[in-house]
């Protein structure tokens, strides 16, 4: 018995437990095991094998659920095929009052959904209460107006059919809500495998996407494990798959999808800095970090776990780290005055704990608060800040996705903008300061999909969320968010199967040159500004339809790929430049284009046998490709979110950075230029690898790019065996995206060797380059990566 | 330095103040640069209250902390002995006899923590409280706008203590601010804490004045270096009074410069603050900003007239587990 006077004198806490008799009665219901949510229908529980569902605080049962098989998952797809032809074919508007519904009953069941995912997965009452279920809620809102506002809003789109979504146990109902509100809202259908550590809530929700009567089959929910996961990725009736989880199994799927068309987003680790500046609020940085690393026990892809400080202010700053550890409190996560729960499995305990012990291996200062009490059962890890840490420190490269805080620190913006970005990831990121040219330039800077300024871990339905570089591709959220569930219309006109070229290096002895009536010349590669001769010393024919050989083209191999690329990634200002500069360059190509129009006609009669006309066409086409890109290159603007109040929530559109284009055999003029145009537009440096069967108009090209002023190295050409270039292309770590128009070149390949750095692949597929389907946002919007950047104001 | 801090922040066991503020020279440099973000700040302090919860007779104890750290105030035009008299009745004995048993308190029954009245009303206030223990606080210089004559000003705060109040609530001189006079400011607040003498100074800044955060840190610092016993946000009568977010930064303000001087300054939030739950939020600040001393009343007060009766209400509720009427408490 607590008596008030001596709780007066410690004037402690005490405990303050949320109830969970609701969720235990639930629980009993389902004693049985949980089915799979099938068609509209639980499965049998008693079917087949079934995993065991625990409670990380104390390691107790909580339920067993079914262990999802290929048969299962083949059901759940023609179920989810089934309902897309109904599904996709109602109004936009009866859509919406179905995720209006959804949305409002959730937030009816908030706290039992709380409750219950606390539960599962060992996250704080407080974090499910008011920000994970208060998240899931707004996104269905958010996304029931989307579905509302489709037909208007994206005219040209269409679903793309069903898709698979496999979720990760960190954040389980939220990340099923990103998944599953824009699917639905675009009129897909879809099958969802939660992670085998917190199966709960989707569960849970299936049955209230039952009580909202949402039509069978819309939404189907197969619970299992990587097999379970490998076998809906494999599946061929899935159009789309969107992942959320670790990088290594996102590589794994980015391979097991290659070739098959599957659209693919991935949502992936991180290793997010938080960069603190001299002229921070500090203390409030401070609760920064409590809200970057210690929220959610740390198991957050974009959680802020570098700290980069500037060096004057670093010892004050882990001063006033470690006294707030002091106040932070481990224990029960059903507590209300808990701020860190338990790690979600033994396994991930024991990765945290390895990964700490190799940290103080390698000469870390490790602080843990002496306050923290950890409870005796469960997995629990205390929060932990390591200092003495080096870029070159196990800890500071890999994400641990527990409550460690690694520290280092800087001495100029620069260093702070190098040392934030030497990493493979790019997810997030957090800046420190009140000077807000400082917090834009080092945010301009970053290269990371999500920014916050003096903020940390906001998230909201209406602002895109995701990574560059190997945390992924794809958006979720917002407008952004909502093209990765719908295709273009267009893309569908049927291209000639390439042809395929006889690249011999060896001189011809049936070809016959045409007679000389003018000098002889030579197409060379075009690499960092200059003409080069291919590395290999080799040139290959170029024979036109008729057979006759029109010239000769370097045999470009991965030492010119390699050298172009070196030369793009030196030429890093294109992107920095004003769009109206670049727009002025491409002005000026279109101007010299213009002016040997003739001769760039002639080239392709004599090339390809094309018309006077159709030649004439071509260039004309090309021409004005360049000026409609010319003229977008100050037009692909950005967005403001309507995010929350006092915050503008900036949607940047930046380029990749170095990008790999194969270009295709019809239209070698007209194709090139369009690819290559929106790519530089948008401030990309290119390396274009031309039609390896006509590879003669782009080589006549770099004299147009020599006379337009364009800056060495923003765009090489490197002629040759298309296919083979386009591996190294794909494999190359610095090439940030790949578009693949070459109908020569293996999508498979191409998309298997781009999960090396997780470059997204665009199989783009033949079109007609000479109409308007072959130019358009869509091009812009594939050059283009967008960084949503919170900055909060107020004074 | 740092250790002067480490001790002064972290021993919960030293329940009481020993040590009066002395200040210090004014030091700008210990204000001129900081840097506050509003936004951040704000987050801070709406998630504050969210991250911790006081249950049951956790909760009970910490209403009676609250309660003991009341200053009983009543700052009207209209105010008599008469109505000071009752409320220093209240403020002797906040809780009823059937409340004390209920708590376990008839040995040791709590009393709020001064009574804050004009300086007119300081002799009623000190005859009704006599021999209580219950100081009497009086707010002084030309309250609540502090725009009378220096002299004036001083002269008001001779009297009342002259007249027997322990504790003089001061106002700022808000322009002083604005125009960054920071020696102005500092040698008024100085000669009013001597014009206190043994009697403890609490700084009013009239934190809705002042409006920035910047202004508020630096004003409590002024206040701190001239040797200001508390800090205090609100006389009550500004447009915004005591928020979370504005205390947040005079305990930031508290905190740094017990680690710079070793001396432990009080702060009290006043006005607009009505409620329990009020007083839960504020005590939970205290003891997440600050640590376990702040949470007595040398350290800690609420200014507060109506926040008394809520807080019977709960209390009774506690003991009798049934919701209470406020007809049903004696008023204040």
């Amino acid at each position: 018995m607590v008596h008030v006077k001596d709780v007066l004198k410690s004037m402690d806490y005490g405990p303050a437990p949320e109830g969970n008799e609701h969720v235990v009665a639930w629980l009993e219901t389902h004693k049985a095991g949980f089915g799979h949510f099938i068609d509209g229908k639980f499965t049998d529980p008693a079917a087949g094998k079934s995993f065991r569902v625990t409670n990380p605080a104390d390691g107790k049962l909580l339920a067993r659920a079914a262990h999802g098989t290929a048969e299962d998952v083949d059901r759940a797809v023609a179920a989810a095929t089934r309902a897309f032809k109904s599904w996709s074919k109602l109004s936009g508007h009866e859509r919406a009052k179905y995720l209006y519904a959804i949305a409002r009953n959730i937030q009816k069941r908030d706290r039992f959904l709380a409750v219950l995912e606390t539960m599962d997965n060992g996250k704080p009452i407080r974090e499910t209460r008011d920000i994970d279920i208060p998240l899931v809620s707004r996104h269905f809102y958010h996304h029931a107006g989307w579905a509302e506002l489709l037909e208007s809003e994206f005219p040209g789109y269409q679903p793309v059919g069903v898709c698979g979504q496999i979720i990760p146990w960190n954040f389980p109902l939220l990340m099923l809500a990103w998944k599953i509100a824009p699917a639905l809202a675009a009129g897909n259908t879809v099958v969802l495998k939660p992670a085998e550590q917190t199966p709960l809530t989707a569960l849970a929700f299936a049955e209230i996407c039952r009580e909202v009567g949402l039509p069978a089959g819309v939404v189907n929910i197969v619970t299992g494990e990587g097999d379970t996961g490998a076998a809906l990725v494999a599946h061929e009736g899935v159009q789309k798959i969107a992942f959320t989880g670790s990088t290594d199994v996102g590589r794994i799927i980015r391979t097991a999808t290659a070739g098959s068309g599957k659209k693919l987003s991935l949502e992936l680790g991180g290793k997010s800095p938080f960069i603190v500046f001299d002229d921070a609020d500090l203390d409030s940085a401070v609760e920064g970090l409590v809200d970057a690393i210690w929220f959610n026990q740390g198991e957050v892809c974009c959680a802020g776990s570098r700290l980069l400080v500037q060096e004057g202010i670093a010892e004050k700053l882990y001063a006033k780290v470690r006294a707030r550890m002091e106040m932070l409190r481990v224990g029960s996560p059903l507590d209300k005055s808990t701020d860190i729960g338990a790690v979600v499995s033994t396994e991930q305990l024991e990765r945290i704990t390895s990964l700490v012990a190799k940290g103080k291996e390698e000469g870390a200062e490790v602080f843990q608060p002496s306050s923290i009490q950890i409870p005796g059962t469960g997995t629990f890890f205390a929060p932990t800040l390591m200092t003495g840490v080096e870029p070159a420190s196990t800890v500071a490269v890999v994400e641990i996705f527990g409550p460690v805080l690694v520290a280092m620190t800087f001495r100029t913006p620069d260093e702070a903008v190098a040392l934030a970005n030497n990493t493979r990831f790019g997810l997030a990121a957090s800046i420190w300061s009140e000077n807000i040219n400082r917090s834009l330039d080092v945010a301009s800077r970053l290269k990371a999909g999500v920014i916050w300024i003096n903020a940390t871990n906001l998230f909201d339905a209406a602002a895109g969320f995701g990574g560059y570089r190997e945390s992924g591709y794809g958006r979720e959220g917002g407008r952004e968010g909502l093209y990765e569930y719908l295709a273009i219309d267009s893309a569908k006109a049927k291209g000639k199967e390439a042809a395929k070229v006889a690249m011999t290096a060896a001189p011809s002895p049936t070809a016959q040159i045409a007679a000389i009536d003018e000098v002889d010349r030579t197409a060379k590669l075009y690499i960092g500004g200059k003409q080069a001769r291919p590395d290999s010393g080799y040139s290959y024919a170029v024979v036109n339809p008729a057979g006759k050989q029109v010239g000769l083209a370097g045999l470009g191999n991965r030492k010119d790929v390699r050298n172009a690329v070196e030369a793009a990634a030196k030429a890093e200002s294109w992107g920095a430049a004003t769009a109206h500069n670049r727009a002025q360059i491409l002005y000026y190509i279109a101007e010299n284009l213009s002016a040997r129009a003739e001769e760039f006609e002639a080239r392709l009669r004599t090339m390809t046998g094309a018309s006077k006309r159709d030649a004439a066409e071509e260039v004309a086409t090309a021409i004005r490709r360049t000026f409609f890109y010319a003229g977008f290159a100050d037009k692909h603007d950005g967005a403001v979110h309507s995010t929350k109040s006092r915050h503008v929530t900036l949607a940047m559109n930046e380029p990749f950075g170095v990008m790999g284009v194969l270009c295709p055999d019809e239209a070698p003029l007209a194709g090139f230029v369009s690819l290559v145009m929106p790519a530089l537009a948008t401030g990309n440096r290119v390396i274009a690898v031309p039609s390896s069967r006509y590879p003669l108009a782009a080589t006549d090209f770099y004299q147009i790019v020599d006379t337009s002023d364009v800056p060495a190295g923003v765009l090489s050409i490197v002629t040759g065996n298309a296919a083979e270039l386009a591996k190294t292309l794909a494999d190359h770590d610095e090439i940030a995206a790949l578009w693949n128009f070459n109908g020569g070149v293996d999508a498979a390949l191409v998309d298997k060797a781009s999960s090396g750095n997780l470059k997204p692949v665009w199989n783009g597929g033949a079109r007609n380059w000479q109409s308007p389907e072959a130019q358009g946002r869509e091009f812009l919007r594939r050059s283009t990566q967008v960084k949503n950047i919170w900055v909060p104001y107020g004074e | 330095m740092h250790t002067t801090a480490a001790v002064a922040l972290a021993q919960p066991d030293v329940l009481r103040n020993s040590q009066r503020n002395a200040g210090t020279a004014l030091r700008p440099e210990a204000f001129e640069s900081i840097q506050v973000n509003l936004s951040a700040v704000e987050r801070r302090a709406a998630t504050l209250p969210t991250r911790r919860t006081v249950k049951k007779e956790y909760q009970a104890a910490w209403l009676v902390k609250a309660l003991t750290c009341i200053d009983l105030t009543t700052l009207a035009g209209d105010d008599t002995p008469g109505r000071v008299q009752r409320l220093c009745a209240k403020a002797m004995r906040p809780l009823s006899d059937t409340l004390l048993k209920g708590l376990g308190l008839e040995d040791e029954p709590p009393t709020v923590g001064a009574v804050c009245v004009y300086p007119t009303m300081v002799p009623a206030a000190v005859k009704a409280l006599k021999g209580s223990g219950v100081p009497v606080a009086s707010v002084a210089t030309g309250f609540p706008t502090g725009l009378t004559p220096l002299p004036q000003r001083l002269e008001e705060i001779r009297y009342a203590v002259g007249e027997g109040a322990e504790e003089i609530d001061i106002v700022i001189n808000r322009a002083l601010v604005f125009d960054q006079e920071w020696q102005a400011l500092y040698d008024e607040i100085a000669a009013m804490r001597e014009a206190c003498g043994e009697a403890h100074l609490k700084a009013i800044l009239a934190t809705g004045d002042l409006k920035t955060l910047r202004n508020v840190y630096k004003a409590s610092m002024v206040s701190m270096q001239a040797g200001a016993d508390f800090i205090k946000t609100s006389t009550g009568k500004e447009d915004v009074n005591a928020t979370l977010p504005v205390s947040l930064i005079m305990i930031r303000a508290l905190r740094d410069y017990v680690e710079e001087t070793g001396y432990r300054v009080g702060f009290k939030p006043a006005g607009g603050l009505k409620t329990a739950k009020d007083a839960m939020n504020w005590l939970i600040l205290m003891k997440e900003e600050l640590g376990r001393p702040w949470l007595e009343p040398d350290l800690f007060r609420i200014g507060a007239s109506s926040m008394l009766a809520d807080i019977e209400r709960q209390l009774e509720h506690f003991v009798t587990g049934r919701y209470s009427a406020a007809y049903r408490h004696p008023m204040a």
